[in-house]
């Protein structure tokens, strides 16, 4: 795509609206929200949104994927590469964050539609709601565009600040004020400790600018002060993206939180964290002063490999709906773990599509949950047995969802998982992962699918017992017996479905992504952009990545699709199964239930104290590992 | 410089972090969360200090006058404005936590397992 010179100048001087315009946004709900009428403030809300979506739509045109949008914000450009002022960068992949941030928030606010009825107003705190989606919009958009260490603390914190107050948003309930409690000291520790790594750099380089940051390190051996910041940087940023051990929030705030926000919070929330890490260590770290590749590479496809075991293994035991797809959120988070880990531009490129894939399918999951919540007020996969027969279209949506996490040809999830499975050449142990993770996380939907939709198998036991959270006696989040299940919270899901299987469709958007891809990869590139001053690199120099259907990505994804069915058969009707082989497997698993799954599941204790202690002992390993093997 | 403030600063933040994993109170949780931050601020501070300077406030003192590093100040004050946000948003879910359980004790609040 060629870009006029108008247009990029234009894009640059509007780049900083793309942050500016959900904050003004939301102070104008803030305020007008008591005034107007709940239509109203939803309709002021959703035009917002749509308008936002709009012009990082249009910043993402103009600025083209081999392209970047560079604004030095209030004109304080660099002098001889030198500058006091604050950077934005926009290039194909942060912007394709933006849009995809925007895409989803308008669809929350579409489900929220007649979501929440009426309470707020009663309690004076009209179009609150709408007021913090926008400015968590504000805030993820912002980190995304950052080109400044320090301003990336303050987005971190922002989205963070916003992502605690909607995760607790229901305070009547008991439950998703200990999520959001949980969450919000994990993510606010973890915003200090990035704020010491800034302080450290900035000891020691004088520069807050990524690229400045890059430019002083440079010049000497990296030693324990880098290394350190380094692990504090990357440690902050592990537990946004819920890397294993710094995931325990995870299930607590997605379970809990009201579902429109599930939405943000495991379609871009998590994967901004991922964002963070790679644009920081590339930016910054990549360099010789920094973190060797091969120390980078090892580390995250280590911690990935971890997280994706642990979140599928979870996933799968979980009755618990909503934490059930939360578990597959941290299983999926691992596999993009590994992609990015890769650090070329083709797993880059398709780790990007499987995020993009991946945002519509667990919205959808979660907006079909919440129908659920709202006609049965309860989320309980053994309790719902049978229940919701009387919902086939919701049954439909909910088990293509299934597939479509699997990795089904041709949605979205199962292009990004072929793309990175072909560029894990060098590893190729990885896509026996990228099956058998996604898999089993699919398996556990299609199973709870079966059960809640269908009444398959035999009817599940409804005691509760020991390390587990049930899912039963949830609150609905709509009040009022109103029978029909409002049109918004179908036509929503109905269309993440259609977006997730649009990312397989669509060959420009893989282009775009490709593009980005080898833009995001390039360092020396970034920093001649940012400061002025040419360095090595360039855009032009490394090849587009192929990124486009492959005949053993669409085996894979199939076998993934089929192995997950049959996951699901297998505990639907395998404990009613004779015979010695069906007697030893179900030993078999009972053994491992008792031995390794109930260990791993007692970690998860919902006590905030343990959450941070396991994240000390993340990041003490986290700093030994780049220590050592530096 | 002396090496002071940044010892100061890396103990204020290991006294905070073991206070969150040893507390028994989420009041004193949210108490120990503001000590780490405070810890940060000294390091901040400490990093753009600079022996003999005075404020980098440029109205009223002759050019060349040597001052401490303005932006660290900056990022400071950021921090502080992020720290109160956070503190408030915390201190009303631990408000609202002991309205609902009748407990503001970690260990008894165990709705959310496994």
């Amino acid at each position: 795509m060629t870009v006029s010179p108008a247009a990029s100048l234009a894009a640059s001087e509007l780049l900083p609206l793309a942050v500016a315009c959900p904050l003004t946004g939301a102070a104008l709900l803030a305020v007008l929200g008591r005034r107007l009428p709940r239509s109203g403030t939803d309709a002021l809300a959703t035009a917002w949104a749509a308008g936002q979506l709009g012009l990082v739509w249009w910043l993402a045109a103009a600025t083209g994927g081999a392209g970047r949008t560079v604004t030095w914000v209030g004109g304080w450009t660099p002098v001889e590469g030198r500058s006091v002022g604050i950077v934005l960068v926009a290039d194909g992949l942060g912007l394709g964050l933006a849009v995809l941030v925007a895409l989803l928030v308008l669809a929350a606010l579409g489900y929220a539609w007649r979501y929440f009825e009426e309470p707020e107003r009663a309690r004076g705190h009209g179009g609150g709601f709408p007021a913090l989606l926008l400015l968590f919009e504000a805030g993820t958009t912002g980190f995304a565009l950052t080109g400044d260490l320090f301003n990336a603390f303050v987005f971190f914190e922002l989205m963070g600040v916003a992502g605690y107050a909607l995760t607790g948003y229901r305070v009547e309930e008991p439950r998703p004020l200990q999520g959001a409690l949980a969450f919000a000291v994990t993510g606010s520790l973890a915003g200090y400790l990035a704020l010491v790594g800034v302080g450290l750099l900035y000891a020691r380089t004088g520069e807050l600018a990524f690229a400045g940051i890059a430019r002083e390190l440079a010049g000497q051996p990296a030693d324990a002060l880098v290394t350190t910041a380094a692990a504090l940087l990357c440690c902050a940023m592990l537990v946004k993206a819920a890397a294993v051990p710094f995931h325990f929030w995870l299930p607590d705030a997605h379970a809990e939180a009201p579902t429109p926000v599930c939405l943000l919070l495991s379609g871009v929330m998590v994967e901004l964290g991922l964002y963070g890490l790679l644009r920081v260590y590339l930016t910054v770290f990549s360099g010789p002063g920094g973190v060797p590749h091969e120390v980078m590479r090892g580390t995250l496809i280590a911690v990935g490999t971890v997280t994706a075991l642990t979140g599928a293994l979870l996933c799968w035991q979980q009755r618990h709906l909503k934490r059930l797809l939360a578990f597959s959120t941290v299983g999926h988070m691992g596999l993009f773990l590994c992609g990015a880990g890769i650090l070329d531009a083709e797993a880059t490129a398709g780790t990007a599509l499987y995020v993009a894939g991946h945002a519509g399918v667990k919205g959808a999951l979660f907006c079909l949950a919440g129908v659920l919540l709202d006609r049965h007020a309860s989320v309980d996969e053994h309790g719902l047995w049978g229940r919701a027969r009387d919902m086939p279209l919701v049954g439909v949506l909910f088990a293509v969802g299934g597939c479509a996490l699997a990795g089904l040809p041709p949605f979205g999830t199962g292009l990004g998982k072929s793309v990175v499975e072909h560029a894990a050449h060098e590893d190729p142990w990885l896509v026996a992962l990228f099956v058998l993770v996604p898999a089993v996380t699919a398996g556990a939907v299609l199973r709870a699918a079966a059960r809640v939709f269908g009444g398959a198998g035999t009817k599940p036991r409804e005691r509760h017992s020991g390390a587990e959270t049930t899912g039963a006696g949830e609150e609905p989040e709509v009040s009022g017996p109103r029978r029909e299940v409002p049109r918004p919270m179908l036509v929503v899901p109905a269309v993440l479905l259609a977006g997730a299987l649009a990312v397989g469709l669509v060959p420009a958007l893989w282009r775009y992504v490709a593009a980005g891809s080898v833009v995001f990869q390039d360092p020396a590139g970034y920093g001649a952009a940012v400061t002025g001053v040419p360095g090595g690199g360039g855009t032009g120099t490394a090849p587009l990545p192929e990124v486009a259907w492959s005949l053993p990505g669409v085996l894979f994804g199939l076998l993934s699709t089929a192995l997950a069915a049959g996951c699901a058969a297998g505990a639907l009707w395998g404990p009613a199964l004779r015979g010695r082989l069906a007697r030893t497997a179900r030993a078999g698993a009972d053994a491992l239930d008792r031995t390794v799954v109930l260990a791993v599941r007692r970690q998860h204790s919902g006590h905030v104290g343990d959450y941070v202690a396991w994240l000390l002992a993340g990041l003490a390993a986290l700093t030994a590992v780049f220590a050592l093997w530096g | 410089m002396s090496a002071l403030p940044y010892l100061a600063a890396g103990w204020m933040l290991l006294v905070g972090v073991h206070g969150l994993v040893t507390s028994r109170n989420a009041v004193h949780a949210v108490g120990c969360l503001t000590v780490v931050q405070s810890g940060t601020y000294v390091l901040l501070l400490a990093v753009g200090y600079r022996r003999g300077g005075t404020a980098p406030y440029f109205t009223d003192i002759p050019a060349g006058t040597p001052v401490v590093d303005p932006v660290a100040q900056a990022l400071t004050l950021t921090d502080v404005v992020v720290g109160a946000a956070l503190t408030a948003l915390l201190l009303a879910l631990v408000l609202q936590t002991a309205k609902r359980h009748g407990t503001t004790d970690p260990d008894a609040l165990t709705g959310l397992r496994g």
